[in-house]
């Protein structure tokens, strides 16, 4: 529908001409969205940042198309909107795939193996960093501090914690997504698309049945400090041990995992625990403690 | 008064004073009715049954302080906001927990939601607001999911919207998700951003208890100070007081993350030390040494294993040469570069950096410039003093703290490890095999065939 100014590079001649405006239907369905954000807010300048998620939410980036809507919406200039748009890294200003995989590469995820997985996966997709499969289902980044170092190294996807990652959890975890195979992050819902999911952010509930729940109340690493005070086994024996070894039926049979450790589809069938069975969330076991 | 006896124990039963994270085991602990089950929304009664001012004063009084970072105490901002101006007033908690090894704030959300909702009511009550917004960063959309529930399930049971339990408050609460900016946390940024702008720091004065969103009184608190605050209203401000020290009294957050044992959230009093934490929960990895650590977050001065024994607390943590900023304690063994650390953190400086001022824009990109060379072994040791001064040349003369912010970890590397930087430049490359600091370096089984 519109391209990016990157793809037209720079002119010196003609002014862009104005982006095309939205079909009457979807112009009509984004306005009445759009005017319940607006009403949230005392100055209507306010919703400018979830009108750019909601925008985003219908065409899976956020084109010229989709910035005079906000303009015009909010009475601003297309030069304001253009300001603020840039301005955020969530907003793509490319089309992207169905899929985001953040890899988080700051300090202590980078050190911790994110390089590695960073590595791998832009060597196993052929892709490099912010760049798109030919399928169009994946768009690969490094991303910086998602606030859960305490599961490092951590992947997301759309914005749903996949933590404990390893460069073979992380190959698998892309593969499924490629194949359409269902995937569970280890804390958050179900994964939707990205436009979905930029609704969300736009701040319209998930209306999905039970997605709120989904994951359960936290996960293992948040729950380490609290065993302890109560008493609890030591961390060693809170949860499954990191090393790979043999798993699966045996540990099943004697740990029936909590609704704060929910099986991930990605590592389906043949293993267990939230993200990577050779690494898996929570703390080591020590061997000889 | 003090726990000064019991901290030679060891027991973690005894060190560690879960209340925000009481419940987060139990199932749907993240909902309202079991939030009440735990004397959920009680501190709000007994709050509404106070003046707005005797409110202030009892939060004031029971001495907690900002867990964003900067430690100024809670009930003091509260009494700057002038009252009888006219104008409404606005609380904005700031949720865009975003500093580097910070992860307290998610964790907190994702769990225990009505803990933030309650305490923005008790708060709303004391400066006389109507209307308050969590800025929530964007890249959390599990947390965000479970905000919008508990504000739906808040509003439902009559804790927000008109005349919330009989007392006359109205109260809307808006849920903001932010787009990727760490600036942001900043709280000026942050109410610029809110209004619809690039997030951008202020000029201070005015300050926001003035001229803060729509240039109207505002607070804006971090998530953990406002969620404590219900405790300290159902449980006394002397409770609160019986733990911590004198001046940096209650409970808080740890987050232990990177080459340790047990990684995660530990709620304890104030004052508690690394070594206490680490011995605790299992110490570091099997097999390997504490290196450097950073007491909260990447801007706050790191550590080494010289400091396990400093009281985590504001003035403990001052009085070492650092800050206590977020509590989050990255702890680094020595199979990890610190070239390579501080690197990475600064590129992370330089890209969040929001180009306002000049000492922060051009600084950071010249200090990654520098230590990309250093860390490629294609340094000369003038590049240490370089370094060194331009990081002189930021902090405290940038527009905000996060110039200062990526000072830190410059200034305190080169004071305890200029030997590291040194041997990048003699022997001309990284001395370190970045493969034995991962997660899975030393585990039996062959990760990644």
């Amino acid at each position: 529908m519109t391209t990016s100014s990157s793809e037209q590079g720079v002119s010196l001649g003609m002014p862009q001409l104005p982006a095309p405006a939205y079909p009457d239907d979807v112009r009509a369905r984004l306005e009445a969205d759009a005017r319940q954000v607006i009403d949230r807010y005392p100055d209507s300048r306010s919703a400018l940042l979830p009108l750019l998620h909601l925008v985003q939410s219908e065409e899976g980036h956020v084109t010229r198309t989709g910035m005079q809507f906000c303009a015009d919406m909010l009475k601003l200039t297309t030069a304001e909107v253009t300001a603020v748009a840039t301005f955020y890294s969530m907003y793509r200003r490319k089309p992207s795939g169905d899929y985001q995989v953040g890899v988080c590469t700051n300090t202590l995820c980078a050190v911790m193996g994110g390089d590695a997985i960073f590595e791998e996966l832009q060597e196993h997709l052929g892709v490099g960093n912010g760049e798109t499969t030919a399928d169009g289902k994946v768009t690969l980044e490094h991303i910086e501090c998602n606030a859960a170092c305490d599961y490092a190294p951590v992947v997301m996807v759309n914005w749903e914690f996949f933590d404990d990652q390893t460069p073979a959890s992380a190959k698998r975890l892309v593969d499924d997504l490629r194949a359409g195979r269902e995937v569970e992050p280890t804390r958050g819902a179900r994964l939707c698309t990205f436009k979905e999911t930029a609704r969300i952010l736009a701040g319209f509930p998930d209306e999905r049945p039970g997605a709120v729940e989904e994951s359960g109340s936290a996960g293992p690493a948040s729950l380490v400090g609290l065993r302890l005070a109560k008493g609890e086994t030591a961390p060693a024996r809170v949860v499954h041990p990191r090393d790979g070894g043999p798993h699966d039926e045996q540990d099943r049979a004697v740990h029936d995992p909590s609704p704060t450790e929910r099986l991930s589809a990605h590592d389906a069938p043949q293993e267990t625990s939230a993200s990577d069975p050779a690494h898996p969330a929570g703390p080591t076991a020590e061997e000889g403690e | 008064m003090t726990l000064a006896p019991e901290l030679k124990d060891t027991s973690p039963e005894k060190l560690l004073a879960p209340v925000l994270s009481a419940f987060w085991d139990e199932d749907r602990s993240w909902t309202l009715d079991v939030y009440k089950r735990h004397e959920g929304y009680e501190g709000l009664r007994k709050a509404l049954a106070m003046s707005p001012d005797d409110l202030i004063a009892y939060v004031k009084d029971s001495g907690l302080r900002g867990r964003g970072g900067a430690g100024f105490p809670t009930g003091m901002k509260w009494q700057f906001i002038p009252q009888g101006d006219g104008k409404p007033h606005y609380l904005v908690v700031n949720a865009d927990e975003s500093e580097p090894g910070t992860c307290k704030d998610i964790p907190l959300l994702f769990a225990n939601p009505h803990s933030l909702i309650e305490g923005i009511v008790i708060a709303c009550y004391a400066i006389r607001s109507s209307h308050a917004f969590i800025y929530l960063r964007g890249e959390v959309v599990p947390v965000l999911r479970r905000l919008h529930e508990a504000v739906r399930e808040a509003y439902e049971a009559g804790y927000l919207g008109e005349n919330i339990l009989g007392s006359g408050l109205n109260l809307q609460v808006t849920v903001h998700a932010g787009a990727g900016a760490y600036i942001c946390g900043e709280e000026t940024a942050l109410l610029d951003s809110l209004e619809g702008r690039r997030g951008q720091p202020r000029l201070r004065p005015p300050f926001p208890a003035v001229a803060g969103l729509y240039a109207c009184p505002t607070v804006v608190n971090n998530v953990e100070s406002i969620a404590s605050v219900p405790a300290i209203l159902n449980r006394g401000k002397e409770w609160f007081r019986s733990m911590g020290s004198e001046k940096s009294p209650g409970f808080t957050l740890y987050s232990l993350s990177g080459h340790v044992a047990s990684p995660g959230q530990y709620e304890a009093p104030l004052g508690i030390t690394l070594r206490q934490l680490l011995d605790m929960s299992g110490g570091m990895r099997p097999g390997h040494r504490l290196k450097f650590w950073t007491p909260g977050g990447s801007s706050t001065p790191m550590f080494t294993d010289e400091h396990l024994d400093v009281p985590l607390d504001y003035e403990g943590v001052g009085a070492a040469g650092s800050m206590l900023g977020t509590k989050a304690l990255q702890c680094f063994d020595e199979t990890t570069c610190v070239v390579r650390a501080v690197t990475r953190w600064t590129e992370f400086y330089a890209h969040e950096s929001c180009g306002k001022c000049t000492p922060c824009r051009e600084g950071t990109y010249w200090l990654v410039q520098l230590l990309r060379d250093i860390e490629a072994g294609k340094g000369v040791m003038s590049d240490l003093d370089k370094l060194n001064d331009i990081a002189d040349n930021i902090n405290g003369k940038s527009f905000c703290a996060l110039g200062d912010g990526a000072a830190s970890p410059i200034f305190s590397s080169l004071k305890y490890f200029r030997e590291e930087y040194e041997q990048h430049i003699t022997g001309r490359g990284c001395p370190f095999d970045p493969a034995k600091s991962t997660a899975w370096a030393d585990s039996r089984t062959e990760v990644n065939a």
